[in-house]
């Protein structure tokens, strides 16, 4: 299969259901529907099943995902990145200042914010490599330092910790990261995209393998010549520079920044990626189900303003809902692999 | 760990009075080259330059209300000459203010401006600092216990009754059904304005918890409250990060003669104000939170004069016609 680092091997040909069923994220697709079916017999009556309502679970995801689709990949290659939503945080404070204080046109200020990200994401990857210590710890440190840099300079440079980006009537760039077809914004296009090509990446190119493999054994990998620091050290700036993309959506479409935009998303991210049935430990996992697994948690966490129910419980209903998610795609995952 | 604590504190209080002294010698000894510290005025008790007040508050830096009070605590600084030490948590919790607490008693400033946000924990603070002799002033919150536990005065406003004020208000403009959107659950004060309301408006009020550190979560979740109920006339949001979410979300469709109100300045805000997207917004002037305790602490150092009673700093309501002004001063980060 495509996805065994030394490939090549011959496999023994199996049917395309049991192919389908073995699938890592069969058990997210089939949580989605359990989460739909639930929300849709709930809250049907109080427009879940309109497009609006649609568009608005969307919408959430959408944003998620495209942070949780680099981060399945790194968590595929054995890695945790804690810093994107501190990087969210930080890119969009770097784009709202050099727009309203420097008065720099808003391509300036969305390219020094991806520049900025991918020196962060470089920074990390290359710590994680060079002092050997779990990622885990490193971005930890990272999601300290980054949002403490963030509401430091917000602070100096304009007293503020909350910025509004003023009237940037900057046509291109509004459509591209934050317009709208029909009742749906474009981030679920770019959330799309940055699926498939995930998937693409991981599934049909030789970089693919070679995240499987550092994910996998990385000492295993580096014998049979996979260069598993270049690969690691650009996953991380990958997730940085996803997270300077969610920023540069959230900026626009919300017309402001904010330095504590982004906190807890690093959680949300290893949450989809998990539900989407990456490991944990590395090794294992597809970007597809990442992108499930964020729709589960938009749907998840828009549902409950559908149903009513009085939002003192809405952390419950979160933590719950996920849950049983989870719960359930082991049991499916399990089932598919007994069937093997 | 008691004894330990005391004997450090007796130990401090020597230094102090030995600092004291030296001070005192030191002042006789140079009177000629003295002119006070940089602020003008009478010496008094004792120089500016040597006044060094500590505040010790739950408003973290991240937090835009709380840059205001930080930057009219550090105009206060500068304009009078003196030392001022910020310390707040970096994340809400109330040991850590706590321990703050401790340390700034433990280092005998000149004065102490401290926020009671959880009165069980941080009133025995207050009242320890005052029986150091250590001057007192309450702000943002802690009206109600100022007094009681010896401080010289308090400076903020009361959240129930801004939240009052702000129900009556919409009250009169016919308003029977509201949202309350609260950004961050949990926050007693944000809980007090949206009681306030309830009690002010004297109609159905519903509240919302939002998330407020995420927009776009927040402006899906308003959108679908306004969607599934249209009966909705009113909508207050607690502050900003509620408001500018709730501003996106009645863009893109809503009822068209909901009347929205907010707590709490931002440019957004003022914009919406300036516009008549919003009714008004609450304005508690935090800038004088942060500025007036360091003034008043000052004075009482070098002159020994204070209010006698406290200083009400809000609510502000600021209407369309006053909008402008305001923007630019937001802007600044001062309103």
């Amino acid at each position: 299969m495509a996805q065994s680092a030394t490939g090549g091997k011959p496999v023994r040909d199996v049917g395309a259901l049991r192919r389908l069923l073995t699938r890592p994220e069969l058990a997210a697709v089939a949580g989605s529907i359990l989460v739909f079916a639930f929300f849709a017999v709930v809250a049907g009556d109080y427009g879940f099943l309109t497009t609006a309502g649609a568009a608005s679970y969307l919408e959430v995801a959408a944003q998620l995902g495209i942070v949780a689709v680099p981060v399945a990949l790194l968590m595929i290659a054995g890695e945790f990145d804690l810093s994107v939503g501190s990087m969210v945080g930080a890119a969009g404070m770097i784009i709202a200042i050099s727009v309203s204080e420097y008065g720099l046109p808003l391509l300036v200020g969305v390219l020094l914010a991806f520049a900025v990200a991918l020196v962060v994401g470089f920074l990390n990857g290359y710590l994680v490599i060079k002092t050997g210590l779990p990622s885990f710890i490193v971005t930890l440190g990272m999601l300290f330092a980054l949002r403490g840099l963030t509401i430091g300079f917000a602070r100096l440079l304009t007293g503020r910790t909350q910025i509004g980006l003023g009237d940037s009537g900057s046509g291109v760039m509004q459509t591209l990261f934050a317009g709208s077809i029909g009742d749906f914004p474009v981030s679920i296009i770019w959330w799309f995209a940055l699926a498939v090509l995930g998937t693409y990446v991981l599934q049909r190119t030789v970089f693919g393998n070679w995240i499987f493999g550092a994910g996998g054994d990385a000492n295993a990998a580096r014998n049979v010549g996979v260069p598993v620091s270049r690969v690691k050290i650009t996953l991380f700036m990958c997730t940085a520079a996803s997270a300077a993309l969610l920023a540069t959506i959230q900026v626009l479409d919300a017309g402001s920044a904010d330095v504590l935009r982004g906190t807890l998303l690093e959680l949300q991210a290893i949450a989809a990626a998990v539900i989407g049935g990456v490991l944990l430990t590395g090794g294992y996992g597809s970007v597809i189900g990442a992108l499930f697994g964020a729709l589960i948690f938009g749907m998840v966490q828009q549902g409950i303003f559908f149903t009513g129910v009085s939002t003192d419980w809405f952390q419950v209903f979160v933590g719950v809902m996920l849950l049983i998610a989870v719960m359930f795609n082991n049991v499916i995952r399990r089932r598919a692999a007994e069937a093997r | 760990m008691a004894d330990r604590r005391f004997s450090r504190r007796d130990f401090l209080k020597a230094g102090g009075v030995g600092i004291a002294g030296a001070t005192l010698f030191g002042v006789a000894g140079c009177g000629e080259e003295q002119g006070g510290g940089q602020g003008g005025g009478p010496e008094g008790l004792m120089p500016r330059g040597d006044i060094r007040i500590v505040m010790v508050t739950h408003g973290t830096a991240a937090d835009p209300f709380w840059s205001v009070v930080k930057t009219g605590t550090d105009q206060a600084a500068s304009d009078m000459g003196v030392t001022v030490d910020y310390r707040a948590p970096e994340r809400f919790n109330v040991v850590d203010i706590q321990r703050n607490m401790d340390a700034a008693i433990a280092s005998q400033p000149s004065g102490i401006a401290m926020t009671i946000v959880d009165p069980d924990a941080l009133a025995g603070s207050a009242r320890e600092a005052a029986n150091e002799g250590i001057p007192v002033v309450v702000l943002n919150t802690g009206q109600p216990l100022w007094e009681e536990v010896g401080a010289i005065t308090y400076v903020g406003q009361t959240e129930f009754d801004a939240g009052l004020e702000a129900g009556k208000r919409m009250a009169e403009e016919g308003v029977q059904n509201a949202l309350c959107v609260n950004q961050e659950q949990g926050n007693v004060a944000l809980e007090e304005r949206c009681a306030g309301f309830t009690e002010g408006l004297g109609g159905n009020v519903r509240e919302l918890a939002v998330q407020g550190v995420d927009p776009t979560a927040a402006e899906n979740s308003i959108k679908t409250a306004l969607r599934n109920d249209p009966d909705l006339d009113g909508m207050l949001t607690l502050g900003p990060q509620g408001a500018l979410p709730a501003l996106q979300a009645l863009e893109s469709g809503g009822n068209e003669d909901l009347m929205f109100a907010t707590f709490d300045l931002a440019p957004q805000v003022l914009n919406a104000v300036r516009d008549g997207k919003i009714l008004f917004a609450i304005d508690q002037q935090q800038f004088l939170q942060g500025y007036l305790p360091v003034v008043f602490l000052t004075t009482y150092a070098q002159y020994g004069v204070t209010p006698v009673n406290e200083v009400a700093t809000g609510p502000r309501f600021v209407t369309q016609n006053e909008a402008e002004d305001v923007i630019e001063l937001t802007k600044q980060g001062v309103r």
